[in-house]
């Protein structure tokens, strides 16, 4: 497009605009200022995240299980939320397997609460689904937990029979590094 | 910002809001619409450059806070936390202890800037005394700050500074104990040094907005000084200032990211790598570097008559910057820019070579020729605000002055019109 001609005096006359050229560089600017802004946004954004020391203080830890009597629950901490370690009794086990889990509030066959050869294992984080307390060690008719604060109950595998809560209490990650002792997290 | 706004809002929502909250119109009069002197040099992009400076230290203050523990003994090691653990944390960091530098570099050369092209006379007089303000607020949130990390230099900086205070008669010794929250510089001296730092920020704000509303009710000065007498001498703010602070922010910020991605501790003291040690004070205590021109001046007072050393000192330290706010009063010269006076330009630059002097002694350790040289440099300081200014103006002859700043411009045909595309680029061809 045409540049400027320039009078005697030094002054530039009335000139036509590449707006062609115009809109390149308007749309490249605000382009470059958008990739610029969320370069410059994202630190802030992720020093919200878990910093290293929160990491490395939420890593696994081993739980023996040898000290667990039948009917016991060990209670643990593993990034800062309670773990329920239960031995379940013989009697427990086998009413666990025949008992009619289609009707559940949320339903779970026995298999999919405990590691396989490990029927009488349950590992659940202890935390009730509904609110958010810790319910109670063998509390309630179903003689698995009772959440005291709005009366949720649960089996002794840690699933919901009676709500407000609507999910089966959570299973955390946990493998067996042997028959006495398992890594959580 | 006189007379009706020209903002006319484009949709019904934003008629409806206008009627109600006039902000638009305000930010179209202040920033976009606003006549603006058409000769400004770079000299003028630093109150942009500052405010960007002031929302950057807010912001990585606010998320650095999220991680910070204000108590004695985990400080410290709550500042390594940050550097170590936070996910980008050493950038935060970084960001924040240059940003605090290069915030006073900008003010001091923006305050360079009022000084060389008369800034602060009438009717700038309280658009100046405001910006003194400012710069005292951020010395004090700067200091605060620096104790944060409990590092030897955090600590033995507040000691030596909040002793200061005893130098006042008969209440001195009752303010440093208040200061301090207990018998000498410790955890609750802490605490609220990091509340008041928090706080700060937000007062300087506060003083930034009336700052730019007297400047708006003068308008800019130019490097001229000469008063904008009509439409042909400015051009509205946006897009010409604002393009024109963009590019000064982007170099700036170009040193800025030098420091924090090249040399982020060059400007600072190592030993403030090491924990606070209350029993045990560092060979040579130094302040950052731009507190190092008053530093020199408040070790270099002697007694004064009736007055001991330690008053004086104090009482020259802050009376320095008394000087500078009293400057509108003690210039008495009717040209405002430096352009136009060859007497008093030298005279300049000789007052900036003995501030860089007096920062220079401030950071060695006292020795006796040093001494003498700091109080060299002292007087001369206030003989330059005292005698030099005043007497400047009044046998000075200043260079013959353009008529106008488009005159200036323009070289001698102030008549002829600014022409094309540049006088109106918010319409097309």
């Amino acid at each position: 497009m045409a540049t400027g001609a320039v009078t005697a005096q030094g002054v530039r006359t009335q000139e036509s605009v590449d707006q062609g050229k115009r809109d390149f560089l308007y749309i490249a600017t605000a382009a470059f200022g958008a990739v610029g802004a969320v370069a410059a946004i994202a630190p802030f954004i992720n020093q919200l995240a878990p910093d290293a020391e929160t990491i490395a203080a939420g890593a696994p830890i081993e739980v023996d299980l040898a000290p667990i009597a039948e009917g016991q629950i060990m209670h643990v901490v593993w990034r800062s939320k309670p773990i329920f370690v239960r031995h379940l009794t013989q009697k427990e086990v086998e009413e666990s397997k025949t008992a009619d889990w289609h009707e559940m509030i949320d339903p779970a066959p026995e298999q999919a609460r405990v590691k396989d050869g490990h029927d009488q294992w349950l590992v659940v984080i202890g935390i009730c689904t509904h609110l958010g307390c810790i319910p109670l060690d063998k509390e309630g008719p179903y003689g698995g937990w009772k959440c005291p604060c709005h009366g949720s109950l649960y089996d002794p595998l840690g699933r919901v029979r009676h709500g407000p809560a609507p999910a089966n209490l959570a299973v955390p990650p946990y493998a067996f590094l042997s028959d006495t002792k398992i890594r959580v997290g | 910002m006189s007379g009706q706004s020209t903002y006319v809002p484009k949709n019904a929502l934003a008629k409806w809001f206008e009627a109600r909250l006039p902000i638009g119109g305000l930010m179209h009069s202040s920033f976009i619409a606003y006549p603006t002197p058409r000769n400004l040099n770079y000299m003028w992009t630093f109150g942009g450059i500052l405010s960007f400076m002031l929302g950057a230290q807010i912001l990585t203050g606010i998320v650095l806070a999220m991680h910070y523990t204000p108590e004695s003994s985990l400080a410290f090691n709550s500042v390594e936390h940050i550097m170590r653990d936070v996910s980008g944390g050493w950038l935060l960091r970084y960001l924040h202890l240059n940003g605090a530098s290069l915030f006073f570099a900008a003010a001091y050369i923006h305050t360079a800037r009022g000084l060389y092209y008369g800034s602060y006379k009438s009717p700038r007089e309280v658009l100046w005394i405001l910006g003194i303000i400012i710069l005292l607020l951020m010395m004090a949130t700067a200091f605060m700050g620096y104790v944060l990390p409990w590092g030897q230099m955090s600590f033995w900086g507040a000691t030596v500074i909040t002793n200061l205070f005893s130098a006042i008669p008969i209440v001195g010794d009752t303010i440093v104990t208040y200061l301090w929250g207990g018998y000498a510089v410790g955890n609750p001296t802490l605490n609220r040094f990091y509340s008041l730092h928090y706080l700060l920020p937000f007062v300087i704000a506060g003083v930034v907005a009336l700052h730019v509303w007297a400047l708006h009710v003068a308008g800019q000065n130019n490097p001229t000084g000469i008063d904008v007498k009509s439409s042909k001498d400015t051009v509205p703010f946006t897009p010409y200032a604002t393009v024109k602070d963009a590019l000064g922010l982007v170099v700036f910020l170009l040193v800025y990211c030098w420091f924090v991605f090249y040399e982020p501790n060059i400007l600072g003291d190592a030993d403030n790598y090491i924990q606070a040690n209350p029993l045990k004070t560092p060979p040579h205590i130094v302040p950052e570097w731009y507190f190092l021109p008053f530093y020199a001046i408040l070790r270099s007072m002697p007694d004064i008559f009736f007055i001991p050393a330690k008053l004086a000192g104090v009482m020259a330290m802050f009376g320095a910057i008394l000087m500078l706010a009293l400057v509108p009063w003690l210039d008495t010269s009717r040209v405002r820019s430096a352009r136009f006076r060859p007497l008093y330009r030298p005279f300049f630059w000789v007052l900036i070579l003995v501030c860089i002097g007096l920062g220079y002694i401030g950071a060695k350790e006292v020795t006796p020729g040093r001494i003498v040289v700091g109080q060299i440099l002292t007087a001369y300081y206030y003989v330059h605000f005292l005698v030099i200014l005043p007497l400047l103006g009044l046998i000075e002859t200043p260079n013959d002055m353009p008529n106008s700043i488009s005159e200036s411009v323009l070289g001698g045909n102030a008549t002829a019109v600014p022409a094309g595309a540049h006088a109106a680029p918010e319409r097309k061809g």
